[in-house]
């Protein structure tokens, strides 16, 4: 579930990075604001991007249901270093020392959070439907 | 002056949103099964439950803060600021949330922020 929770993230922000740079720098006014959110309502790259956004969301939502925010949050950025290795695998990209610092700083802190109790508050009662 | 006031805005909403969104999901409980059908019935608990609609509008608030940081500032200004979400939002959920925070998960979240950040800034031109 985290490891799609991941997946859809990225995709999603990669897209949305694709959609806004083609719509430039975005004004800090009533008009610019506007004129600037009409243009991502008509792109379609960033609603593909929401659409992963939402499946994200969707994983995330059920992740958080039993297990810590704290400990989902880390999790999350695990997703960094599956990139990374993606790319170095499939597109035989090569990856700068700085890049690869960071990847296994991400792991090691990845692995750090994964041996703490997933939970460490109370359980609600779980599986009763709420009105 | 006004990215450092939009990146504290940021930051707040960010974390304010997840930190919501997580009391809104454990006051749901968890799905019986990862069927389909059972998470879409936890889904329709979960979209009845009030923190939900607290911790949507300040994600998007925080998703639309993030787009105009991005086309205002180089990324490589934004992402390891951003990055400083994590940061706060253990805070948040040590304070807020009362989950247990230990030094394993303080470790681990600081040493996943530096790499998210050295990660993020590869590849980038910097100004």
């Amino acid at each position: 579930m985290v490891l799609a929770m991941v997946v859809c993230a990225n995709v999603g922000d990669l897209l949305l990075k694709r959609g806004m740079s083609t719509i430039g720098a975005v004004q800090f006014t009533a008009s610019g604001l506007g004129h600037a959110f009409g243009l991502t309502v008509a792109n379609p790259i960033i609603w593909l991007g929401i659409f992963f956004l939402l499946g994200f969301m969707i994983c995330y939502m059920t992740v958080l249901s039993w297990a810590d925010y704290s400990y989902v949050m880390p999790a999350g950025a695990f997703g960094y270093a599956l990139l990374t290795l993606l790319a170095v695998i499939f597109l035989h990209e090569s990856v700068s020392p700085r890049r690869w610092v960071g990847v296994v700083l991400i792991c090691i802190g990845v692995m750090l959070v994964g041996q703490t109790k997933p939970r460490t508050t109370e359980v609600a009662a779980p599986q009763k439907a709420v009105a | 002056m006004a990215t450092f006031l939009l990146l504290a805005l940021f930051l707040c909403t960010t974390t304010g949103g997840e930190i919501a969104m997580t009391y809104g999901m454990k006051a749901t409980g968890e799905p019986e099964r990862l069927r389909p059908k059972q998470v879409l019935k936890f889904l329709g608990r979960a979209v009845c439950n009030g923190w939900f609609w607290v911790g949507i509008p300040l994600m998007a608030i925080s998703f639309y803060l993030l787009l105009i940081l991005l086309s205002w500032q180089p990324i490589s200004f934004v992402i390891p600021a951003s990055a400083l979400s994590n940061v706060v939002g253990t805070l948040g959920a040590k304070y807020i949330l009362k989950e247990e925070v230990n030094a394993a998960r303080w470790a681990g979240v600081v040493l996943v922020c530096i790499g998210a950040t050295l990660v993020s800034l590869d590849n980038i031109p910097l100004r």
